[in-house]
């Protein structure tokens, strides 16, 4: 049976087992469009506000489920806008699936109306792209690019159809793709260098554990727990490894980066075996490389051969999938408790505690709400329970300092890019790729104002999620940049903000504003108890900095703590 | 690190997008391409790509990673000079006048090992191939004449050592 392209691209969409797709119409896509309406049993649109969110709402989607998420856009404009997301999904490994609309090929390097060379453009931010000019081209493609979002490190696809291949018949069928010949997804796991790996464990005195997503991009949150549990080495987490094993978990000592917990970051410069899992050693966690973990011997457990000293110098690099290697490495460690090395980090909490923790969580001296209270309050109400989606800024960092993780996939926030506009429509997708969990966006003031325009989704598909604005009335991190590095220069960093609980509820949503601390904790409660979306507005003191902070350029050794 | 030069060959499925993205790789790091040459190879339906650049080993090593991450590179190599046969070749178009009216023109071109290609009642245009330097010699001998028209094109090299693509693709295949 002959179909159209664009009914081709529904079908296979279908055979991947995608039900859900967010995205924007337009001229060049609706072939596609006028079949989603079609298929609207079985394949449901969301219709978003701006391609932007749509991608950001694909990539919530996926960072909560595990699964590919979709986005759909028309060329040109439609195409461009999802660029910022596609580029964050490629920054931080995100299965995405982008399909744009382009003109017809007769048309193609024309200038015609809407053309623009998106393949040329998120060449460097994908992980493949491909253009469709023909009809019968479409499964072979969809299925491709399916298999490569997923497999390996995943990351970004984005495949531009042209408006011809759409219309045009064609013969449908469809198998999966399982292998490509050119790209080796799993590297072969090396059982030698396993052994490698657990001698250098076993004769550690103080091996450090420091996890990234990778932990959650292979599914190895129960090896990880296993390792830590059987060595008792102290596991520390990047911004992106958050959630992946629970927060109070005693060998969970906490976050590592630029502003995270104290004793993780200057315990790697003591450590004597770093053991790294699924994480690529960021400049926001190493600080400068030329002194970060000098006297240790760094085993590397990591999916991307590309990774594997392109940052920090391996003593032991293992090129696996993490699961299986941790699964293999497991058998082979010996049981230990390292108590003594378990107390340098304890004591090192406590030095965090008395001159940061206990002041952001119950401020003295008059000081108006803090964010960090306002993330514990969250905590209360969603018995450390939600997802917690967060923008960028101030409010991320206290967010993923001090919002507590019982489930693993329970962050989710732009670590790598660090896009402003993320968490709004990053919320929408994990709300809806985990209806029955709690999904709380943390947004700030300006942030909020990125994205703003998918309240208009969250109204118009009903998605109950919770925002909550934690508004300082300035662009706040980059306030404490200029506070600290550039002797109080605001330039540009006062927010002159408009009444965002009128706007929110321009959209029907429930909106709330908390000025007073006395209020805080109803409001939170009240939030959380809503079963619709809900928006709370928190007037935060609007001069407060984060801490602990690793200065640019600094070694994790000379973290301050003020 | 100091910087070297490196050819980096690169075997890889013959694609449309392909040589976007690895020059997008370069231009990432603000790294500049002396010379790329892109071919067939060896194998049927492969492509190579042979880039020369300079920098440092630890950069090439980067960027070698970064190429061979991509869907449709089979497999990417580098190497210094020393482990490489390479040449390039050069065509020069002069002035047929000067083949009678300075007769050291023929010398030169005898001693160069140099090919003559064509000869019209215009022009001549002779060929070079060899390592960069004995190009640029014949340039410089041939420049005091006059060279009406001059293109070089990039380095092409083969290994010293096995590169063992084809065994690579028949495991892949299994
Ligand atoms: C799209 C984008 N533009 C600019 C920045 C630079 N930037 C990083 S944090 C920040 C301030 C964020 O302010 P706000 O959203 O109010 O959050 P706060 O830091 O006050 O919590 C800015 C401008 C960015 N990360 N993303």
């Amino acid at each position: 049976m002959k179909i159209s392209g664009a009914e081709a691209v529904i079908r296979c969409l279908l055979e991947e087992g995608v039900n859900l797709v967010y995205g924007y119409p337009g001229g060049a896509i609706m072939p596609v469009y006028d079949e989603l309406y079609k298929f609207q049993d079985q394949l449901q649109h969301i219709l978003v506000r701006h391609e932007q969110g749509a991608a950001h709402a694909a990539q919530g989607f996926a960072r909560a489920t595990g699964k590919v998420g979709v986005a759909i856009a028309t060329s040109g404009p439609g195409a461009t806008n999802l660029v910022t997301g596609i580029a964050d999904a490629q920054i931080d490994s995100t299965p995405l699936v982008c399909i744009t609309g382009q003109v017809g090929k007769h048309l193609l390097g024309s200038d015609a109306f809407q053309e623009t060379d998106i393949i040329g453009i998120s060449t460097p931010v994908t992980k493949w792209n491909y253009q469709i000019t023909e009809a019968h081209e479409i499964p072979e493609i969809i299925a491709k690019a399916f298999y490569i979002a997923r497999s390996g490190r995943p990351g970004p696809v984005l495949i531009d159809i042209t408006k011809n291949a759409q219309f045009d018949e064609m013969e449908f069928s469809y198998t999966k793709c399982t292998k490509i010949r050119s790209y080796n997804p799993k590297p072969t796991l090396n059982h030698e260098k396993v052994a490698e790996a657990a001698a250098l464990i076993n004769a550690a005195k103080k091996p450090y554990i420091i996890f990234g997503q990778g932990v959650i991009l292979s599914e190895a949150e129960a090896e990880l727990k296993a390792l830590v549990e059987k060595t008792g080495i102290p596991a520390a987490w990047t911004i992106l490894g958050l959630s992946a094993m629970p927060t109070d978990h005693p060998l969970n000592v906490g976050m590592l980066g630029m502003h995270g917990n104290y004793g993780p970051n200057i315990l790697t410069n003591e450590c004597d075996v770093l053991i790294a899992l699924g994480m690529r050693f960021d400049d926001r966690v190493t600080g400068s490389l030329s002194t970060y973990a000098k006297q240790a011997k760094v085993i590397h457990f990591e999916i991307d051969p590309a990774e594997i000293d392109k940052n920090v110098k391996t003593t032991v690099a293992v090129l696996a999938d993490l699961k299986e290697a941790l699964t293999a490495l497991i058998p082979l460690v010996d049981k230990n408790s390292h108590e003594s090395w378990h107390n340098e980090f304890k004591e090192k909490y406590k030095i965090e505690l008395e001159a940061v923790i206990n002041e952001e969580l119950a401020p003295t001296n008059g000081k108006g709400i803090s964010m960090g209270e306002t993330i514990e309050m969250i905590n209360k109400h969603s018995n450390d329970n939600a997802i917690m989606v967060s923008d960028v800024g101030q409010h991320q960092m206290f967010a993923c300092r001090y919002a507590k993780f019982k489930t693993t996939k329970s962050n989710v926030t732009s670590g790598g890019l660090g896009t402003m506009g993320f968490a709004l429509p990053a919320a929408i997708g994990a709300k809806m790729g985990m209806p029955d969990r709690e999904v709380v966006a943390i947004i700030g003031d300006g942030g909020f104002q990125m994205n703003i325009q998918e309240l208009g989704t969250i109204f118009q598909s009903k998605v109950p999620v919770k925002i909550v604005v934690l508004n300082n009335e300035f662009l706040g991190m980059v306030r404490q940049w200029q506070e600290l590095f550039f002797d109080n220069r605001y330039a540009s960093t006062i927010m002159v903000n408009p009444n965002f609980c009128a706007i929110a509820e321009g959209y029907y949503i429930k909106a709330k504003k908390v000025t007073k601390r006395e209020d805080l904790d109803a409001a939170v409660a009240e939030m959380m108890a809503s079963k619709e979306a809900y928006f709370l507005e928190v007037m935060v003191e609007k001069e407060n900095n984060v801490f602990p902070m690793i200065p640019t350029g600094a070694s994790v050794s000379d973290i301050r703590l003020s | 690190m100091e910087n070297k030069i490196f050819t980096i060959s690169v075997y890889s499925e013959n694609n449309v997008g392909l040589l976007n993205r690895i020059s997008g790789i370069f231009l990432k790091r603000h790294i500049n391409v002396l010379s790329l040459n892109v071919s067939d190879s060896e194998v049927e339906h492969v492509s190579r790509f042979i880039i020369v650049v300079k920098t440092t080993e630890k950069w090439v090593q980067n960027i070698v990673g970064q190429i061979e991450k991509q869907i449709e590179v089979i497999k990417a190599f580098y190497h210094i000079d020393e482990e490489t046969i390479f040449l390039e070749s050069a065509i020069f178009k002069i002035n047929s006048a000067l083949l009678f009216d300075e007769r050291q023109i023929q010398n030169i071109i005898k001693e160069s090992h140099s090919e003559i290609v064509t000869v019209s009642r215009d022009f001549f245009v002779i060929s070079k191939s060899g390592k960069r330097t004995e190009i640029n010699d014949l340039y410089n001998k041939l420049k005091r004449y006059g060279i009406m028209q001059f293109a070089r094109s990039g380095r092409i090299s083969v290994s010293k050592e096995k590169m063992e693509v084809t065994s690579l693709l028949e495991q892949l295949k299994s």
